[in-house]
C-alpha cells in the first residue's frame, strides 16, 4: 500500500501487543498537512498508545508508520525517539514534562538543540558563529514565549509556573523543536473554560500561520468540535469512525462505545420520541 | 521536672549498655581462658545512666532546645552574607583570586600552606569535574576517583615508561582519562539513580585493586614515583639531571625549596582558574543545557530531538577529563603516589563538595573544597575526634541549606535585538 500524496502522516495496519492484551488493533488513518486531527475515544481507548508509536516510545508489532515531512516517505517504526523528533514531530504530555528547574526560556532553547551550534570548541571560545547562532535561539525563544503571551515570564523557572502556564509553555517548547506535526496529549486537560479557549485559538492559530498539523488526544467534546477538520474515534484499540465532525457526531458506534450499548439505545427513542 | 519520666529514659539506656558492654568489655580474653571482670561492664552503665538522666534534665529544662535556637540565629545571621556571595559571585572569584595569587608571597605563608592549599585547588579542578556529572546531567557517579587515579599514574607512568615530560603528559593523560571516561559511560547509559551509582562505585574500586595488584607495572602498593614538572626545561630539585639548568641558576636566586612548591600551587591556580570558566562556560552552552534538561526528564529530552546516548557519554567524558587532570597535578604536587590515595573515600569527599558546595554551583563548590580541605588542618589539634566535628559541620550545613551552600544562578536573558 503506497502512502497518500496529499498527507503528512499516515498508519497502515499499525498493531501493539503488551503480552496478551492487544492494545492497538490495526489502526490505519491519512492525515492531511495543516489540518487538525483530533483522536477521542473512551479511557483505555488506545489513544495515548498510538501517540507513542508514532513518537517513537513503543514499536509497533505490526504495520507501518509512514511520515511525509517533505513529499518523501519515511518509515518511523524502527526509528530512535530522538530521530523521529529530528523528522518533525513534536509532542506534549498528559503530565507535564517540563524541565523544571531550568527557567522558561531555558526550556525553548534545549529544544532548539539540534539546530544551534553545539560544536564544543566554537562554544568554549564563544566563536562568532557560535554568539549568532545563541542570538538567533534566543531570538526565536522569546517568539513563541510573545506567541504564548508569556514574555514576563522568560527568566522564572518552569517548574513555578501555575499549571495554565506549564500547559502552553510545553506546547511552546513543541513548536520551537520546529516540527511539522505536532502531537498534543490532552492539552486542555485541568484547564479551565476560559484557559481551554484561549488553547483552542492558539492551537488554530499554530496552524494558520504556522502551517504545522494537530494530531489532538482531547477528552472535552467542546474542543473537539469546535477545532478538528478531522476526527478518528477509537475504542478497543479499533478505529469506530475516522471523518468530519458532523459525520462522527451522527455515526451510531461512537455514541454506543461512549454511552454504552443500553443507554444509546434509550437515547434514541428519547430523541425519536422528541422528534 | 518529670522524674519518673528521666529515670525511666536512664533505665532504658542503661538495659541497652548493660546488653552492648557486658560482652564488649565486661569479658575479657586471657589465652586460652575467659576472665569475666563485670565491674568493668557496669562502670560504663552507671555511666551511661547518668549521662542519659543529665540529657533529660537539660531537655526537660529547655537549655538545650535553647542552645539550637541559638545556632539556628546564628545561621539566619549567616544566610544574607551566603545570599550576598550569590548575587556578586563574580567579584567573589576575582577577589579570591587577587588573595591566592598573592598567598605565597606574603610574609606569613610557609609551604605547609601552599601545600594545602595546592591540594584545596586539586579538590576544586576535581569538583568541577563531578559537578558536570552529578551536578548538570545528574548522573550520581561514586566512582570519580578511578579519574583521578587514571590522572596521576598516567601521568608517572608516561613519565617512566615512555620518559614523557609533565607537560606533554597533561594532554596526553587527559585524553586517557576521557577515554576511560566514555568506557565507563557506555555500560550505564540505561542506568539510573541507585544502579548507576552502584556500578560506578564497583568501576573506582576495580581500578584502585588494579593499581594495586598490577605490582610490575605499577609499584603495587609500594607506589610509584613522579618526576617534578619544570618550567620551560627549568628545573626546581636540588640534585638536577645531567644538562638541566636549574630555577634558581637561571635567575641567580640562592637554592629553596619553596619555589618548587609555588610554582606547583601557581600552575595549579592557573589550571583552577581555566576548569571554573570551562564549566561556566558549558554550563550556558548547548550542551551543558541539554545536560541539564537530561537531568530533569531524560524522556522529554529525547523527544525534542537530542541524543542521550552521546550527551551522557559527553558528560562523562568531560568529567572525567577534568579528574585526569586533578590527578596529573596531584601526582607532580605529591612527587610520589600509591593508591591508597585513590580510595571510595577521595570518591566520597569530592561528591560531598558538590553536594555541600549546591550542585551545578561554581562559588559554593570552591567555597566547599575550601571547606572540606582546610576545615580537618584547622581541627588537628582534636586528632581524633576531627572527623567527628567535620561530619557534626556536614550534617549542620545540610540542615540549614539542604540545597547545597549557594544556590545555582540562572543566566538571565533580556529582551531586545542580539543581547542574549
Amino acid at each position: 500500500m503506497a502512502a497518500k500524496a496529499d498527507s503528512i502522516l499516515v498508519t497502515e495496519g499499525v498493531s501493539i501487543r503488551f503480552g496478551g492484551l492487544l492494545a492497538l488493533a490495526g489502526i490505519s488513518l491519512v492525515m492531511r498537512p495543516a489540518t487538525i486531527t483530533a483522536i477521542i475515544g473512551p479511557n483505555g481507548a488506545g489513544k495515548t498508545t498510538l501517540f507513542n508509536c508514532i513518537t517513537g516510545f513503543y514499536r509497533p508489532t505490526e504495520g507501518r508508520i509512514i511520515f511525509r515531512p517533505d513529499g518523501r516517505d519515511v518509515v518511523l517504526n524502527r526509528l530512535p525517539i530522538h530521530k523521529i523528533a529530528q523528522l518533525g514531530v513534536a509532542r506534549t504530555y498528559q503530565n507535564i514534562r517540563l524541565f523544571g528547574q531550568m527557567s522558561v526560556l531555558e526550556n525553548l532553547l534545549v529544544a532548539q538543540h539540534h539546530f544551534v551550534n553545539h560544536r564544543l570548541i566554537s562554544g568554549i571560545f564563544q566563536t562568532r558563529s557560535f554568539r549568532k547562532s545563541e542570538a538567533e535561539a534566543v531570538e526565536q525563544a522569546w517568539f513563541w514565549l510573545e506567541f504564548m503571551g508569556m514574555e514576563q515570564l522568560a527568566n522564572q523557572d518552569a517548574g513555578t509556573l501555575p499549571y495554565g502556564q506549564q500547559r502552553r509553555l510545553e506546547v511552546a517548547r513543541a513548536m520551537a523543536s520546529r516540527p511539522r506535526l505536532i502531537c498534543l496529549d490532552e492539552p486542555a486537560a485541568g484547564l479551565n473554560l476560559q484557559e481551554s479557549e484561549e488553547l483552542n485559538q492558539l492551537i488554530l492559530k499554530l496552524r494558520e500561520e504556522h502551517g504545522v498539523s494537530v494530531l489532538l488526544i482531547e477528552h472535552h467534546m467542546g474542543v473537539v468540535m469546535s477545532i478538528s477538520d478531522h476526527v478518528v474515534v477509537l475504542d478497543h484499540g479499533e478505529v469506530i469512525s475516522d471523518g468530519t465532525t458532523e459525520q462522527v457526531q451522527q455515526d451510531e458506534r461512537v455514541i454506543k462505545a461512549y454511552l454504552g450499548e443500553e443507554d444509546a439505545e434509550e437515547l434514541q427513542s428519547v430523541t425519536k420520541g422528541a422528534g | 521536672m518529670n522524674i519518673p519520666a528521666a529515670l525511666k529514659d536512664s533505665a532504658v539506656a542503661s538495659l541497652i549498655a548493660l546488653a552492648l558492654f557486658v560482652p564488649m568489655i565486661g569479658l575479657v580474653l586471657k589465652g586460652q581462658s575467659l576472665n569475666i571482670q563485670l565491674l568493668r561492664a557496669l562502670f560504663v552503665v552507671a555511666a551511661v545512666f547518668a549521662g542519659r538522666m543529665l540529657i533529660s534534665m537539660l531537655l526537660q529544662s529547655g537549655l538545650l532546645g535553647r542552645l539550637v535556637e541559638v545556632i539556628r540565629k546564628v545561621l539566619v545571621y549567616l544566610s544574607p552574607v551566603v545570599g550576598l556571595v550569590e548575587r556578586r559571585s563574580f567579584r567573589f572569584i576575582g577577589l579570591l583570586l587577587v588573595v591566592l595569587v598573592a598567598v605565597p608571597f606574603l610574609p606569613g605563608s610557609s609551604n605547609y600552606l601552599i601545600q594545602i592549599l595546592s591540594l584545596t585547588l586539586v579538590y576544586v579542578i576535581l569538583a568541577t569535574g563531578l559537578n558536570i556529572v552529578v551536578g548538570l546531567a545528574g548522573l550520581l557517579d561514586l566512582g570519580f576517583v578511578a579519574f583521578f587515579a587514571t590522572g596521576a599514574y598516567g601521568y608517572a607512568m608516561l613519565a617512566q615508561y615512555a620518559g614523557l615530560s609533565f607537560w606533554a603528559a597533561i594532554p596526553l593523560t587527559a585524553g586517557i582519562a576521557a577515554a576511560m571516561g566514555c568506557l565507563l559511560g557506555l555500560p550505564v547509559l540505561r542506568m539510573h539513580g541507585d544502579y548507576l551509582a552502584i556500578v560506578t562505585l564497583g568501576f573506582g574500586e576495580i581500578i584502585r585493586i588494579l593499581l594495586v595488584n598490577m605490582i610490575d607495572i605499577t609499584g603495587g602498593p609500594n607506589g610509584i614515583s613522579v618526576p617534578r614538572p619544570t618550567l620551560f626545561g627549568l628545573g626546581f630539585t636540588r640534585r638536577l639531571e645531567e644538562g638541566q639548568l636549574g630555577f634558581h641558576e637561571f635567575f641567580g636566586l640562592p637554592y629553596s625549596a619553596s619555589h618548587r612548591y609555588i610554582f606547583i600551587y601557581l600552575l595549579i591556580l592557573a589550571f583552577t582558574v581555566a576548569a571554573i570558566w570551562i564549566f561556566k562556560r558549558l554550563r550556558e552552552m548547548p550542551i551543558g543545557r541539554a545536560w541539564e534538561a537530561l537531568r530533569e526528564d531524560e524522556i522529554a529530552c529525547k523527544a525534542l530531538g537530542i541524543n542521550h546516548t552521546t550527551t551522557k557519554l559527553s558528560a562523562f567524558t568531560l568529567g572525567a577529563t577534568f579528574g585526569g587532570v586533578g590527578g596529573v597535578f596531584f601526582a607532580a604536587m605529591e612527587g610520589f603516589i600509591n593508591p591508597s590515595s585513590f580510595t571510595f573515600v577521595e570518591s566520597a569527599i569530592i561528591l560531598s563538595i558538590v553536594v555541600l558546595g549546591g550542585m551545578g554551583s561554581i562559588v559554593g563548590v570552591i567555597l566547599a573544597a575550601m571547606g572540606i580541605t582546610l576545615l580537618p588542618e584547622l581541627f588537628r589539634e582534636f586528632e581524633n575526634y576531627r572527623m567527628l566535628v567535620f561530619g557534626l559541620a556536614m550534617v549542620f550545613i545540610m540542615i540549614w541549606r539542604p540545597g547545597g551552600l549557594l544556590k545555582v544562578r540562572r543566566k538571565t536573558f533580556a529582551r531586545g535585538g542580539h543581547g542574549g
